[in-house]
């Protein structure tokens, strides 16, 4: 097992900052947007630039919790099925400018899923996606970030493990690789 | 992740208690989901569910078909009342003629114990018990247990009497097995003519006195009698059971705590309970028919998760 640690300390909290700052460019105060994080590592991601949106704006943002697992496109392809999350959307979405948040995009499939599963809640006006890691190359159908952490050339076999402070006592993205 | 460890659900005995808690954890999500603005989830779009009913039932039909139609399956519905049974045709040719029009799973209800796993052990498709004979119905059970649950916050340590005629009742028996696993006590409380004899090996206590049951619970499940199961006289008349083991106002107002009502349906009013009963706010006989639908959602998602 060999860990490279992509992202850090204030490095980490530099790109968290930017992001914010990226998404006040096009949604301004934010009275038409919304967060909505991927379950399970994404919400912590959506939690976090949440706080950060609501200390520069002095103002809350609202930010929901999807749960994908009956929406994911390997349903009896896989040994046992996934078990579900909690969902936890408590507004309307219908009109709204939404921002789906996961930790990190990599076949695109989540977003697919998220994508269909945000439907169950009404029409959203728009629909961006912000990842924090974006594995490049790694595609299996066309899905793009509208907001990128950083991005990484890795291969299929390695992982990205995204860490953080509330959960895991630090904020970290590693690329494991496992040696054979 | 680990799913459930059986292909089938039989009967609640083949479950553990890791088997129960998943299946119920799972029904609070798609509890959620049933209260959504859109209802629908697509997990199993790619999977065709025969309902096959050899008796009568309103609430489990309804409840498996819509459960199934909310995740999305394809369905299709026989009643044996209207088929080619009449006819003459067992029931391993039926199914597997119906299983020749490529159906994964069965939901079957028959009047005969073991029907369920008799047909497991001929059929290539996943079954699901929707109630063999006085024997098993599963997902009854799950959602009682998912119903107190909801009320009371846990099912562990509470008191649970099963009122009525036990010795008929598919509910009772998987409700018993159900609870234990669970961590319930249970008791049962009925005439002697309509309690099993040897229902104590299964770890209950056994009352005949209604209002001495009702004081020790914390949770009453009245039975309906099962008069079409009952080939001799099991008690007098209707009306002297009515006044013995009959759950009216003035006892449920006599005891010193809410006790919380349940019902498996369908309601004799006036017989096994009172209509003021069973529409008061102690019984949660709708809520039971409510759960009954993301209960079965959960069990049909993890059968069919299975690969």
């Amino acid at each position: 097992m060999q860990n490279l640690t992509l992202l850090d300390g204030q490095k980490f909290q530099i790109t968290i900052q930017r992001l914010c700052r990226q998404l006040i460019e096009n949604h301004n105060d934010f009275s038409n947007a919304i967060l909505i994080g991927i379950q399970p590592r994404g919400i912590y991601l959506a939690r976090r630039v949440a706080e950060e949106l609501g200390k520069i704006l002095g103002k809350p943002v609202l930010q929901g919790d999807l749960d994908i697992t009956f929406y994911r496109d390997d349903f009896r392809r896989r040994e046992a099925p996934l078990l579900p999350n909690q969902t936890r959307i408590d507004f309307i979405i219908e009109g709204k400018n939404v921002i789906l948040m996961d930790d990190v995009l990599w076949t695109g499939r989540t977003i697919r899923a998220a994508m269909d599963a945000m439907l169950a809640f009404g029409r959203p006006g728009k629909v961006e996606l912000l990842t924090l890691v974006d594995r490049r190359y790694s595609r299996h159908i066309p899905v793009m970030a509208d907001y990128t952490g950083i991005e990484v050339d890795s291969i299929a076999s390695q992982k990205v493990v995204v860490s953080w402070k509330e959960t895991d006592g630090e904020d970290k993205v590693v690329l494991v690789s496992e040696i054979k | 992740m680990a799913g459930l460890s059986t292909r089938h659900l039989l009967g609640i005995k083949d479950l553990n208690r890791n088997d129960i808690e998943l299946i119920l954890e799972t029904a609070d999500t798609f509890k959620a989901v049933i209260n959504r603005p859109i209802k629908k989830v697509p997990s199993l779009r790619d999977v065709t569910i025969a309902n096959i009913f050899f008796e009568n039932s309103t609430r489990t039909r309804l409840s498996f078909e819509l459960a199934e139609r909310r995740l999305s399956a394809d369905t299709i519905n026989f009643a044996a009342s209207s088929s080619s049974v009449s006819k003459g045709e067992t029931l391993i040719d039926t199914v597997n003629n119906i299983l020749a029009m490529k159906v994964d799973m069965v939901v079957m209800r028959h009047p005969y114990a073991g029907a369920g796993v008799f047909l497991s052990k001929h059929v290539k498709a996943q079954i699901v018990n929707a109630g063999d004979g006085a024997h098993e119905h599963p997902t009854q059970a799950l959602l009682d247990a998912f119903s107190i649950r909801e009320k009371l916050g846990d099912v562990a340590g509470k008191k649970v009497v099963i009122v009525g005629d036990v010795l008929h009742s598919r509910v009772a028996l998987s409700n018993i097995l159900c609870l234990k696993q669970l961590g319930a006590e249970v008791m049962v409380c009925g005439p002697t003519t309509l309690i099993p004899k040897y229902i104590s090996s299964l770890g209950v206590k056994v009352e005949h006195n209604l209002i001495k049951a009702l004081k020790w619970c914390d949770v009453a499940n009245m039975l309906r009698i099962q008069l079409e199961r009952q080939d001799i006289k099991y008690f007098p008349s209707l009306r002297e059971y009515s006044m013995l083991y009959g759950l009216n106002k003035q006892i449920l107002d006599s005891l010193d705590k809410k006790i919380v009502i349940m019902h498996p349906g369908p309601i004799n009013r006036g017989v096994e309970i009172t209509s003021d009963v069973a529409d008061s706010k102690q019984s949660i006989i709708l809520d039971q028919v409510e759960n009954g639908v993301a209960v079965r959602m959960a069990v049909l998602y993890l059968l069919a998760g299975q690969n």
